[in-house]
């Protein structure tokens, strides 16, 4: 019972940063239908900037307050790689609107191909450990076969998660940018006729994923206490499964699909074999598109002659 | 040739390129993390870094908007084209008998020491990518299915050599066909599920069976030994004489000197026979009904099906003899390099050979070949520019700089020339007479 507990809190923890990452792959896939390979670097860059501005805010500048450092490293990473999602997708993919459905595919594996080597050449290729901080932890049960814990930086993560979910679904629910986004995802053409400026909708797609995932990147970050050049990858794969499973283009599909790749890659390391957990991953993906390929909350998609 | 654009406003829109990229350099460039004595990070500040980004980028920029014409727009029929069709028609000929001659040539001109590294390093390196190429062009060139996963089978191939060679002492040229059944049967087994998918869903599922593939590998210790892998496996024999210096070698029984050299050149043979053979295989299989089907399924699967095609027994063909290709170039890398982990199969290698299919143009044989060249070839071509040394200084390692500029090419190659290299495609069927089109009227990834 307590290793369920327990497990159950860092499985929740783990889905709240996938969840993060997989809206990212659904907005954009939902948008302009392509598969943004290059989100994964784009969170790996993110807690590398997060990590820095942490390093530049407690040793150059010589703040104190962990929390106010927390909040403007959360806000620069936010920002930055905000900045950096704006240029990926002007450079690498507006070109490519409109030319056949592999061309950004295949550009955006270059540019995450890129992205990685290019933190690897200049941060080093070496596992980058992080100070600690949030150490405390809450004891919930005490006496059994051990304790379970829920530490600071776990409420910490899903607190944040979700204040910036409600925060999103907001702006897209409730402005005129949301609704925008919205017409788009609907029918770019129409939209367009109708006065919205899809470029412009579209670099914002770009520009809110890319914060959502400097989001996840801080915290993951801050959560594993160890970033490297080669983490984007696998945590970009199972975001995308997460996306996948939720159904993808559905925004609530993702989170909840994050939360249940979360919960399954936990409890699979927990009671089976920690070597497996990425097949354990992977093959939900394989096994969610054959049998349910338009996902929990997707619309199943139409073939038309 | 008027440039494009007024020099103020190119002047303009340089500079807010600038600015862009200061913003981007600003963390993650201007400030290294670097361990201390006591494995503390620290920070290192380098803000001329950020200058010489910012710099680059503006001038970058500016000549791009002042000096490079708008390309013109291709009409769609015509097919924009790289060579001239004499050159075209050439070429694979020219290139084959090239090829036959270079191990030979190098030889002669570089001696057995010097001569090694070129027909290794670019030689079989290069031939191994052009076979993988020609291999996945079945599956995403002509049958339009995405495959992301298509390291599997080459690791499949590769262990099948390695554990049946150092289990069962089978020796290569019983499980070089073997390696083959063996991957196509595993293409085959991936086909069966993905029947339903199409285009990116099934990009993310071949990736996911690839990753799978490769975690098994690395996890099954018993099986695979590991991240560890299998080691001295044995090494290739001409067709039963041992390449080394005892009297039954080979060396020996041609009379000849005995030199590291002449495995090599062996190996050389050995993949530019199989890669010809996959080369081939495809003409034929394009001509078959079977070929056609696959073409007329990458176009329209739903008209395919309406016009009675066994859409199942397509996919299937098309995953299991792109795998099979695979097979065989993983069972000759085994070969050549007597040592396997899954180190060597990771999605890495799928992106590469999949962006060497997709920038030689897919369904072009010729495009394949050229693209495998220019991107393998290129990053090989990086170890060497040791000049750069002199210039950056002696802490500039230029095979860092690989992959980078690796991922890179890959984002321009696609801007500059989304349908690749060669850009028109010859059809298989016509009707009275043999007309190129251009590569943006064929379908593609369709799944």
């Amino acid at each position: 019972m307590e290793n369920f507990l327990q497990q159950l809190i860092n499985g929740v923890t783990l889905g709240a940063i996938y969840g993060l990452i997989a809206i990212g792959y659904t907005m954009v896939f939902g948008i302009i239908g392509m598969v943004n390979f290059a989100h994964g670097d784009v969170f790996m860059l993110s807690a590398f900037i997060a990590l820095i501005i942490y390093l530049a805010m407690t040793q150059i500048l010589g703040v104190t307050s962990l929390g106010l450092v927390f909040l403007i490293v959360l806000v620069c990473a936010m920002a930055l790689t905000a900045l950096w999602n704006w240029a990926i997708e002007r450079v690498a993919y507006r070109p490519l609107r409109g030319s056949f459905r592999l061309a950004p595919l295949i550009s955006a594996i270059g540019m995450s191909i890129f992205l990685a080597n290019f933190v690897q050449v200049v941060q080093g290729p070496r596992n980058k450990p992080v100070p600690p901080m949030f150490t405390d932890v809450i004891h919930v049960t005490s006496g059994g076969a051990f304790d379970v814990t829920l530490s600071y930086k776990q409420i910490l993560i899903v607190g944040v998660t979700g204040v910036l979910l409600l925060a999103f679904w907001y702006l897209v629910q409730k402005t005129a940018l949301g609704r925008a986004q919205r017409a788009c995802e609907q029918d770019r053409t129409m939209a367009a006729l109708l006065g919205v400026d899809v470029d412009r909708t579209i670099s914002l797609t770009f520009i809110i994923g890319a914060a959502l995932a400097a989001v996840a990147g801080t915290l993951y970050m801050m959560y594993y206490g160890v970033v490297n050049f080669s983490d984007g990858f696998t945590p970009g794969v199972k975001a995308f499964t997460a996306a996948v499973l939720g159904g993808i283009g559905s925004l609530p599909g993702a989170v909840i699909g994050g939360l249940l790749i979360g919960l399954i890659e936990t409890f699979w390391s927990a009671y089976f074999s920690s070597d497996y957990k990425d097949v354990a991953a992977f093959s939900i993906l394989v096994i969610t598109l054959i049998f349910m390929p338009s996902g929990l909350l997707g619309r199943p998609e139409v073939e038309k002659v | 040739m008027s440039p494009s654009m007024s020099i103020t406003r190119a002047l303009r829109e340089a500079g807010f390129a600038g600015l862009v990229a200061a913003g981007l350099a600003f963390p993650i460039l201007t400030l290294g993390t670097e361990m201390d004595q006591s494995n503390r990070l620290v920070l290192e500040q380098r803000w001329s870094w950020m200058a010489i980004a910012a710099a680059l980028v503006f001038v970058g920029r500016f000549l791009v908007l002042a000096f490079a014409r708008k390309p013109a727009r291709a009409a769609p029929h015509t097919g924009a084209r790289v060579l001239s069709p004499a050159l075209a028609a050439a070429l694979p000929r020219a290139g084959v008998i090239a090829l036959f001659l270079f191990p030979m040539v190098m030889l002669f001109w570089l001696g057995p020491q010097g001569s090694l590294k070129w027909i290794n390093n670019y030689g079989v390196q290069i031939l191994i990518y052009v076979m993988l190429g020609w291999g996945l062009n079945i599956v995403v060139g002509l049958a339009g299915l995405l495959d992301l996963g298509y390291v599997a089978f080459y690791a499949v191939g590769a262990y099948t050599y390695a554990l049946l060679s150092t289990h069962f002492g089978l020796s290569f040229w019983i499980c070089l066909p073997l390696a083959g059944l063996m991957a196509a049967s595993w293409g085959a087994m991936l086909g069966f599920p993905v029947l339903r998918l199409r285009g990116d869903y099934l990009a993310i599922v071949t990736l996911a069976f690839g990753e799978i593939v490769s975690a098994v590998l690395t996890n099954w210790t018993d099986f695979s030994n590991g991240k560890a892998g299998i080691m001295s496996i044995p090494r290739i024999t001409f067709f039963g004489l041992p390449f080394n210096a005892n009297e039954n070698g080979f060396a020996a029984t041609f009379g000849l000197e005995f030199q590291a050299i002449h495995r090599t050149i062996f190996l050389f043979y050995l993949i530019l026979a199989l890669a010809l053979i996959t080369h081939v295989v495809t003409l034929r299989l394009r001509a078959l009904p079977v070929g056609r089907a696959w073409e007329a399924l990458r176009e329209d699967e739903i008209a395919c099906r309406s016009l009675g095609i066994n859409t199942v027994n397509t996919k299937l063909t098309a995953f299991a003899l792109g795998a099979m290709f695979a097979g065989f170039a993983g069972s000759f890398f085994a070969v050549r390099q007597g040592f396997v982990n899954p180190d060597s199969f990771t999605f890495m290698e799928s992106a590469t050979i999949l962006a060497i299919v997709v920038l030689g143009g897919m369904g072009s044989q010729l495009g394949v070949a050229l693209a495998a060249v220019v991107m393998v070839g290129g990053t090989e071509v990086l170890r060497e520019l040791t000049f750069l040394k002199q210039i950056f200084g002696s802490s500039f390692d230029p095979s860092l700089y690989r992959m980078l500029l690796f991922g890179l090419a890959m984002v321009v190659m696609m801007i500059w020339r989304p349908r690749g290299l060669i850009s028109s495609r010859e059809p298989s069927v016509f009707l009275s007479q043999k007309k190129n089109v251009s590569g943006a009227l064929v379908q593609e990834g369709h799944g």
